[in-house]
């Protein structure tokens, strides 16, 4: 069956219009339905590493590209290049090791590269603390530029007192 | 058969019970969970898997909520078997496809399950019938941090929960809602509700269909970031998202009824009297007519089937479960046949195969 509309293409899409109580049939080729505003392009929504990689890597063939893809894992052997191929980083450890590579992946994919999410029971305190004295550090510095220098010395006081339990806490913990 | 538990029961999942269930078949919440100091399943040698998969085994016999639960090895089932499996939304094509030591470990009314070794050590899933995506993220969070108790996740303060591929990493969690938009689709509205979906970060796709084809107006809603958002965060945001399109469907609906309730009741009433004295019959057939009746019931028509009945059909006419069924494989022409006898039997017209009905 031809497209209704171009008589040129295959019509590969089929539908159904009901207006007024009247139906009418329409078969159309897929150019012809897009620009009608019929096709419903799912395939585009779709979305893959490989071609995020792709978009964001420096010229093919350079030396940088070379350079880093070469740059290995020194706990599971994984090298970047291989990591494009497949998407699939080889262990715990690639993430430190392609940290430079991976911030404008997780950038572009999620608009961030923080976890601001729930830690494992045993992590979790010294999650919170950290999460804790970052934002202190936060406000210290709001207070720096505001010169309030009174709760800035405050601020500095409690940041101390929390890296100090830190401390403890990681040589305590794990 | 390891498997007959599972094929004689019907997941808790598809009982039609849940809010909004006539439009939302069912909610998923997945985390992907790693064991630190073990290289990803795809560069894990066979012992670090028996490692993975003991450890996870053992962490979840010490759970108490999944004392219940069954544990498949999938080296041990049939490839009919895995696919079975695979119809019941409980394991992932590639833990099917795969030589490697992989298993599922499963509650047997399917609320919670987890894959061990798929991309990731562990996949642990809450299934719900119907719009619930608090609760079912309430459930896989309490078991996450049960299991935590006993495995060593790999986690980084910075990064979170690490995982094989980097789209999941942070979370690792992603929340879905399996929806059913027909409305938006006959009044071809469908196309500018997708694309604002993705606007706001989240991802669609057809759910039975392959690439562009959107197969029983299906589509499944996740979402797509796992960094820079808490876990309580996305599922809100999610869920915003769903009540909208919830709405537009039904202001779809409303429209269509106004211009065409005869040709849409024909429409129904025509799909329901198909799949109810059918003597041969496709799945991708089941999936197109059921949409339909689906359409019947969402709009309150009397006499249609109902909607845990559409949710088994849907299930239970795939080609794994009539084999697994039938305790034999089968032709597709043979399938076919058998299909149309089951659906005729679960929808009364009185079909020569017995119909198990649970609950």
């Amino acid at each position: 069956m031809q497209c209704q509309i171009c008589a040129k293409r295959p019509a590969v899409v089929h539908f159904t219009e009901i207006v007024n109580n009247k139906k009418s049939e329409y078969h159309v080729c897929e150019k012809c339905a897009e620009e009608k505003g019929y096709h419903v392009p799912l395939v585009k929504t779709k979305f893959s590493v490989g071609d995020l990689l792709a978009g964001m890597v420096e010229q093919p063939g350079s030396a940088e590209e070379a350079r880093v893809g070469r740059v290995q894992c020194p706990k599971c052997g994984l090298v970047y290049s291989n990591f494009k191929e497949t998407g699939r980083l080889g262990c715990s450890e690639c993430y430190p090791t392609f940290r430079s590579q991976l911030r404008p992946l997780l950038r572009r994919v999620h608009g961030s590269t923080k976890h601001v999410g729930k830690a494992p029971v045993r992590d979790a305190a010294r999650v919170a603390l950290r999460r804790e004295v970052q934002r202190l550090h936060e406000e210290l510095q709001k207070a720096v530029e505001l010169e309030d220098f009174e709760s800035a010395a405050g601020l500095r006081d409690r940041i101390k007192k929390l890296e100090l339990n830190d401390v403890r806490a990681i040589g305590g913990g794990n | 058969m390891k498997l007959t538990g599972l094929s004689t029961s019907l997941g808790r999942w598809l009982d039609g019970s849940g809010p909004a269930s006539d439009v939302v078949l069912s909610t998923r919440v997945r985390l992907a969970r790693n064991l630190s100091g073990v290289p990803f399943t795809h560069r894990a040698r066979e012992e670090q898997l028996v490692m993975v998969y003991s450890s996870v085994l053992s962490a979840v016999r010490k759970t108490p909520a999944l004392t219940q639960s069954l544990a498949l090895e999938m080296r041990e089932l049939t490839p009919l078997d895995r696919q079975f499996l695979v119809e019941r939304h409980l394991i992932s094509n590639d833990l099917a496809d795969n030589g490697k030591l992989r298993g599922l470990l499963v509650l047997p009314d399917e609320s919670i399950s987890a894959m061990v070794n798929e991309e990731d050590h562990l996949r642990l899933q809450a299934l719900a019938s119907g719009f619930q995506l608090r609760a079912a993220w309430e459930s896989v969070n309490a078991i996450d941090d049960e299991l935590a108790q006993d495995l060593d996740y790999a986690f980084s303060d910075e990064l979170g929960y690490l995982t094989a591929c980097p789209t999941n990493v942070g979370t690792g969690m992603r929340a879905s809602v399996l929806i059913h938009l027909p409305s938006l689709v006959l009044t071809k509205q469908i196309g500018r509700v997708l694309q604002g979906i993705t606007q706001v970060g989240l991802a669609v796709r057809g759910f039975y269909g392959e690439g562009s084809q959107i197969m029983g107006n299906f589509f499944q809603i996740s979402n797509q970031t796992t960094l820079g958002q808490n876990e309580r965060e996305t599922i809100d945001s999610l869920e915003r998202v769903t009540k909208q399109i919830i709405d537009s469907e039904q202001r779809a609906r409303d429209e269509l009824l106004k211009d065409a309730r005869v040709q849409i009741e024909d429409k129904i009433w025509r799909a329901y009297g198909t799949l109810r004295h059918s003597r041969v019959i496709s799945s991708q057939e089941v999936v197109n007519l059921s949409s339909a009746v689906r359409f019947g019931v969402a709009l309150r028509i009397e006499g249609l089937a109902s909607v845990q009945t559409l949710n088994e059909l849907l299930v239970r006419s795939q080609p794994a479960h009539l084999q697994v069924r039938a305790g034999r494989e089968l032709e597709q022409r043979e399938r076919n046949i058998l299909r149309a006898e089951y659906i005729r039997g679960l929808l009364g017209e009185g079909g020569s195969v017995p119909v198990s009905r649970s609950n």
